[in-house]
């Protein structure tokens, strides 16, 4: 994994793209370095033998099951759009998309 | 007064009941008590005197009712569970002024129970950290040392229930983040089996690692707080359909003759701090001379289980916290005119550093060409490691560990090295990467009066067991008293 991971500004600045982030000149190289040794530290796992491991993503037991698909009137709408940054009586507001 | 504000909440509950005390009463009780306490601690995010006062005047104009199990007794919930009405921000700025417009399952339990809620409780960031360092807003003092740390990442629900503000707190463990604060401030925490307590209404961090629990003075206030938050929710479809046994009934049964508690080797060796490791032994030495049983078993994948779990924790946080757009609810960045920079510039600003460094790992991990290595890596060694706990259970009834490696650490002390302070961690994230339950009581004080927590842990939905045990071992350890303030 170290191999590949090896991680710079440019890498810092892909992580950044992927999250929607945005990384200031200065914190590039923190976090570049904080990074790189947090993946390195990561390499542990290389030496663990997992060959015909299932990964184990959850650790709930039970079977999921299913509701009937009903439509409910939860939440009015003046609740919902109450948080929103900017909204009118109806729509949440963005930027002028098209 | 000191009596009645450090008093169990087992021990008010009867006061209330009796009307030797109002709801209201207590209620200004607490509130005076942080009112006096908060500039030194730092405990609170949000303090609700008018709601909760509110409330209290509507439970005494009831009347004590004996089949509402927390009747009158002050509570403050930690502030990445939803309140309806009352501004939660899980620490960040990025909901500095959000309201939800429900209440957590939880938190309707409560409600139900009749407690009164004070406010909302001081943490990390997102429930990211160790130290509750990482809060937007101020960070929360350790009250037997202001100038330590409480622990994180419900550090204010900790430090809340350790200095006489209230009689319990909720708090959410991911990794820690109930057993750790609890064990740094000399309290009880439980971090529940994974899908015994509903998630709904709880902002999420790592969906397949979170759980609420309660925080507070004794196992048997733990052991009520549980009985009122567990159970069912089909609002959460990872919560269990298992029955919910009668806790209360169940500490009764506690008792340590004959009880085989492992020990895991893994967990007693390097990196524990002397201090710490001395505690551990004469809680072992008390807990033989009860006619309890020592079995020594490995948990032989715990020097993986760090980085498995911050990977998978990452991933899940960097997935869960794509929803904070500036959109819905939540921060927004302004002068903005295009809807990708409203993204990213909303982002970047609503976030802490921490936050950030998570979400763009998570991302990593889970991005193309790493995924293999990383993420699903990670999940086939979380098996191992769950497989690893449930094969040492069957030889032993419980495991017993050290919940820190240290005692609480002075603030500031690993702000810079989030490495570092990961690794503080060790011995209590792999629990969540099994999702088992574990129960932190406080077992000693070092010589510098720090308090000192060890955990035992079970097999899944054994909470009774572990109960009834924590309270049986709680009536031989020390007690460790409370913080002068």
């Amino acid at each position: 994994m170290s191999e590949e991971a090896k991680i710079g500004p440019q890498e810092v600045r892909h992580m950044a793209e992927l999250s929607r982030l945005e990384v200031s000149s200065e914190e590039e190289g923190t976090f570049a370095s904080q990074f790189a040794e947090i993946l390195g530290y990561m390499d542990v796992l290389q030496e663990v033998d997992v060959r015909g491991i299932e990964p184990l993503y959850s650790p709930v037991s039970h079977e999921a099951w299913t509701r009937e698909d009903q439509a409910k009137a939860v939440r009015s709408h003046a609740e919902i759009l109450a948080n929103a940054p900017k909204a009118d009586e109806q729509y949440f507001i963005v930027p002028k998309i098209v | 007064m000191n009596d009645l504000l450090y008093a169990t909440l087992s021990n008010v509950s009867l006061l209330l009941q009796k009307k030797e005390v109002s709801a209201t009463e207590l209620t200004k009780l607490c509130l005076e008590r942080m009112q006096a306490t908060e500039a030194k601690l730092g405990a609170m995010l949000t303090i609700d005197d008018e709601g909760a006062l509110a409330q209290a005047k509507v439970l005494d104009e009831q009347g004590p009712d004996p089949n509402k199990p927390l009747w009158g007794v002050p509570v403050t919930v930690k502030d990445v569970i939803l309140t309806k009405g009352l501004t939660t921000t899980a620490g960040s700025r990025m909901l500095e002024h959000f309201v939800p417009p429900y209440d957590a399952f939880v938190v309707e339990r409560l409600r139900q129970a009749g407690a009164v809620i004070l406010g909302k409780a001081n943490m990390d960031e997102f429930a990211m950290g160790s130290t509750t360092e990482n809060s937007a807003y101020h960070a929360a003092h350790n009250p037997w040392d202001l100038n330590k740390v409480p622990g994180g990442s419900s550090g204010g629900s900790a430090v809340s229930v350790a200095s006489g503000q209230c009689y319990a707190s909720l708090g959410t463990d991911t990794g820690g983040s109930i057993r750790q604060p609890a064990a740094l401030c000399g309290c009880v925490g439980m971090k529940p089996t994974y899908g015994r307590v509903s998630r709904y209404g709880v902002i999420a961090y790592g969906s397949s690692l979170d759980q609420v629990g309660p925080l507070a003075r004794s196992v048997a206030d733990c052991a009520r707080v549980l009985a009122v938050i567990a159970g069912h929710d089909h609002r959460d479809a990872t919560s269990s359909p298992l029955d919910v046994p009668d806790y209360q009934k169940a500490l009764a049964s506690g008792q340590l003759k004959g009880v085989r508690f492992g020990l895991p080797k893994e967990f007693y060796g390097e990196g524990l701090a002397s201090d710490v490791a001395s505690a551990c032994e004469s809680t072992l030495k008390l807990l033989l001379e009860a006619g309890a049983r020592r079995v020594d078993v490995s948990l032989a994948h715990t020097h993986a289980a760090i980085a498995t779990y911050y990977i998978i924790a990452m991933a899940e946080a960097s997935s869960n916290l794509a929803r904070y757009d500036g959109v819905r609810y939540g921060y927004r960045a302004q002068a903005i005119t295009d809807l990708e920079s409203l993204y990213v510039k909303s982002r970047s600003e609503g976030f802490g550093q921490e936050v950030r460094r998570r979400i763009m790992l998570g991302a990593f991990v889970l991005s193309s060409g790493y995924y293999d290595a990383y993420y699903k890596k990670a999940a086939q060694v979380r098996r191992i490691i769950r497989d690893e706990y449930l094969a040492a259970l069957e030889h032993c009834d419980v495991l017993l560990c050290p919940v820190s490696p240290v005692t609480a650490w002075p603030l500031g002390e690993h702000a810079n090295d989030p490495l570092k302070m990961y690794l503080m961690d060790a011995y209590t994230l792999s629990l969540n990467l099994a999702g088992l339950p574990g129960l932190s009581l406080p077992c000693a004080k070092t010589a510098s009066g720090m308090p000192v927590g060890m955990q035992i842990i079970g097999k899944a939905f054994s909470e009774a067991q572990l109960l009834a045990l924590g309270q049986a071992m709680e009536t031989i350890l020390p007690h460790i008293g409370h913080p002068s303030l």
